[in-house]
């Protein structure tokens, strides 16, 4: 095994088409570049972000008045459904995996990632089953009704009665999209596990490395159960089985324990690299090493552990035993624990740090913000007795947009910001990057704040017209939404511009510390002309401690050292 | 705490050395991944399982009407060839080891006709069975548990003849090759579940 031929030295990553990086065909090409790859992965998602924002928009223009009169209420149904599953699995997912592809090799030390070409075909997939969901506008019936968790009988029901529906389109899609994010999962972990640096021990890696292989780690164990799930739904739609069709004998409740056995985790998958983000950029813009970097990295594992048993507090009002939701009520209070004690973490690192404001600070601090609140009324969801009486009203409606839109996107709207520099060798302009951050945030809270009161009133989700007595707030949320429509022009805008025309960027604009921040920007092909050694921790902020050794000069430090 | 980590550096200064490690890892790479994939792939077999558990413990109408139960001994002949095979692609494997092309190539065509005789007791007791997929929860969960199983095995056996056609690629097989190993271990997964499917299925009636 160890007899090495010259042959073996020549570089073996055959790269289809690598490109100069300034050519910008390379981008519609099957490169295996992992650069490349994780810019495909963002701009693709970002298309499908802006498709189920306008049905969102659709939606609360709907919701603007009381009486259903803006569209047919079976075309709010598919509204809802598929804005649902185009922000999970068309923006979320891939988003975060545009990212992860795009850092985490370059934050660990590694050229690319460890298996290139699965990572191009997991990204190509994206688009195919991206195109399969959009073609069930086009089938008769439309597209599904049965909202983003697709719980049979409701699913299970093909009012237009062709083999071809809806339904079975979206669950084609889904499925697509599990065996792309389980490709994805394999080669992150694998990267993460096995192409670090010299040197670059797990307790030195970034914790956005260890928030990704944790999120990743999440994906491995919970996606095949949902996989599971919608082969048994898709049998049960075509071929007529019983697994849970009530009518047939069948368990329509058991198709709720494979879905939200990986559908709660998955929000985990979505926040806890978000989570990571937060870590890279509070030291930064504090000027403060992470507080508590051990303790942060591990309670990312914490929660990818305890997330595996937490998915019944879905269910409470699923006819669950007593003893069921008592227990999982418990596990899903205790995840507030390592979820809490990030959140000290990092209001610890910017207390007292040296902040600066820049665009990516203002979008994280904003989501921490959210996410802060997002939690407290996580805590009063997870209570039995209080989660009966919101069940499906706008509290949870409210709640998991201020997870997901909140923190999630406007963590992720930082990370883009924090390392657009990085991805494209131009600096964007702060003036639109605040303006996009105002508009977002006053977006943010007009849009889902009011959705809490409705909640407690009891308007129920998942409804095109309501009773007179919400409008209030109704259209307060609709303003919210409108804007958040508008917030995303500035953003644009800024993107295109700054992507062609803008200033050119250092190799390290925020004067950060971290690999990726070490080589040039963009970063050439195969990232690093000699691989780096890691001598200390991440965020060595103030501590005047070098991250690498250079190789040349190791042996003569060494040396003197000793 | 620095210095140590100076000391780590040493080992491997030098762009070549880096290199040579590099590539040097590629295969271990796709080994670690695959575990890491069946692992995954354990999971569905594990959420089927459950799902079957429940059914049986649950459902008011288990078997379909005019069904006593499964015959037992044509599957308990398939399981033992199946659960041999697992021995004889090992035995393969060591001939690989030993630079032994000829035994391998015997050893591993042999597990292939294993497979593919476990393939043909598979059909075969499918098209004599006197219930479908769509005759309850049993008819469903036994179709679903046995096909998705089966579809493992002719996946096996197709990487089988994958990897037998590139063993006489000349020198391809020289220091090992890690499609043979994964290969290999994919089988034993497929036996393991198989064994798992067996207990539950045709022993716990």
């Amino acid at each position: 095994m160890t007899e090495l031929s010259v042959e073996a030295l020549s570089p073996q990553r055959e790269q289809p088409v690598p490109g100069e990086p300034e050519n910008w065909r390379r981008f519609f090409s099957f490169s295996t570049d992992h650069k490349v790859i994780g810019i495909q992965y963002i701009v693709t998602a970002f298309v499908f972000f802006l498709i189920g924002g306008f049905l969102a928009m659709v939606m609360r223009g709907e919701l603007v008045t009381p009486a259903a009169d803006l569209i047919d209420r079976t075309v709010y149904n598919a509204m809802f459904t598929m804005h649902g599953t185009i922000m999970l699995f068309m923006w979320t997912f891939p988003v975060l995996n545009g990212l992860a592809n795009y850092v985490v090799p370059l934050q660990i030390g590694a050229r690319d990632m460890a298996f290139p070409r699965l990572n191009a075909v997991a990204f190509w997939l994206v688009p195919v089953f991206g195109t399969i969901l959009m073609a069930s506008f086009l089938v008769p019936g439309g597209p599904s009704q049965s909202g983003w968790w697709a719980y049979p009988p409701v699913s299970l029901q093909n009012p237009a009665g062709h083999l071809i529906n809806g339904q079975a389109l979206w669950i084609l899609a889904v499925a697509l999209s599990g065996v792309s994010s389980i490709m994805g999962a394999v080669n992150i972990v694998t990267t993460i596990v096995r192409m670090r640096a010299p040197g670059m021990t797990f307790f030195k890696m970034p914790v956005f490395c260890w928030t990704v292989m944790a999120a990743q780690t999440i994906q491995l164990f919970g996606l095949p159960a949902l996989t599971a799930g919608a082969v048994m739904l898709l049998f049960d739609l075509t071929v007529g089985t019983s697994f849970f069709n009530p009518e047939l004998g069948g368990d329509p409740v058991l198709y709720q324990h494979f879905f939200w056995f990986y559908s709660h985790p998955a929000v985990y998958v979505i926040i806890l690299p978000v989570f990571g983000v937060f870590s890279e950029l509070f030291p930064v813009y504090s000027r403060k090493p992470l507080f508590g970097y051990h303790v942060v990295a591990i309670s990312s594992f914490i929660i990818t552990g305890l997330s595996a048993i937490v998915w019944v507090h879905h269910m409470f009002a699923s006819g669950t035993p007593g003893w069921m939701r008592m227990l999982f009520m418990a596990t899903t209070m205790l995840i507030s624990v390592p979820t809490g004690i990030k959140i000290f973490a990092w209001v610890a690192t910017i207390w007292g740090g040296k902040l600066r404001l820049d665009t990516p600070m203002l979008f994280a601090l904003g989501g921490l913000l959210n996410f802060l609140f997002a939690g407290i009324t996580g805590i009063m969801l997870a209570a039995v007795p209080f989660d009966i009486h919101v069940n499906n009203t706008y509290f949870v409606v409210g709640h998991f947009h201020y997870v997901i839109y909140g923190a999630a996107v406007m963590g992720i709207y930082a990370a883009i910001y924090h390392w657009f520099p990085k991805m494209t060798g131009r600096m964007y302009y702060e003036g639109l990057g605040k303006l996009h951050f105002v508009l977002t945030f006053i977006g943010v809270n007009l849009n889902f704040l009011p959705m809490h009161p409705l909640g407690l009133q009891g308007m129920p989700r998942r409804v095109a017209s309501y009773d007179p007595e919400f409008a209030f707030w109704n259209v307060l949320a609709s303003i919210g939404a409108f804007l958040l429509g508008v917030s995303t022009l500035p953003f644009l805008l800024n993107m295109i511009s700054s992507w062609i025309q803008g200033p050119k960027a250092s190799a390290n604009p925020w004067r950060a510390i971290g690999l990726e921040w070490m080589v040039a920007s963009p970063p050439p092909h195969e990232n690093f002309d000699v691989i780096p050694t890691i001598v200390s921790e991440p965020y060595g902020y103030g501590k005047d401690e070098p991250l690498v050794a250079s190789p040349m000069l190791s042996t003569e430090l060494a040396s003197e050292l000793s | 705490m620095s210095s140590v980590n100076l000391d780590q550096s040493l080992n491997t200064s030098g762009a070549v050395a880096t290199h040579v490690a590099e590539h040097h890892d590629e295969a271990g790479n796709s080994m670690f991944g695959f575990i890491v994939f069946l692992l995954s792939e354990s999971v569905i077999f594990l959420s089927f399982f459950t799902g079957y558990i429940v059914y049986k413990t649950t459902a008011l109408d288990w078997l379909p009407a005019g069904v006593e139960g499964l015959e037992v001994r044509e599957p308990f002949i398939n399981t033992v060839v199946l659960v041999s095979s697992s021995f004889v692609i090992y035995i393969a494997e060591r001939y690989l080891h030993k630079e032994n092309l000829w035994g391998f190539r015997l050893f591993w065509l042999l597990t292939m006709a294993m497979g593919s005789y476990f393939l043909y007791g598979q059909a075969v007791e499918w098209a004599g069975l006197p219930f479908s997929f769509t005759d309850g929860l049993f008819g469903g969960t036994f179709y679903l548990l046995t096909g998705f199983h089966g579809l493992h095995v002719m996946t096996g056996v197709l990487l089988q003849g994958i990897m037998l056609a590139k063993s006489f690629i000349p020198g391809n097989y020289d220091n090992g090759e890690v499609g043979v190993a994964a290969t290999s271990l994919f089988w034993h997964f497929v036996d393991v579940i198989w064994i798992i499917l067996f207990i539950l299925i045709y022993v716990w009636q």
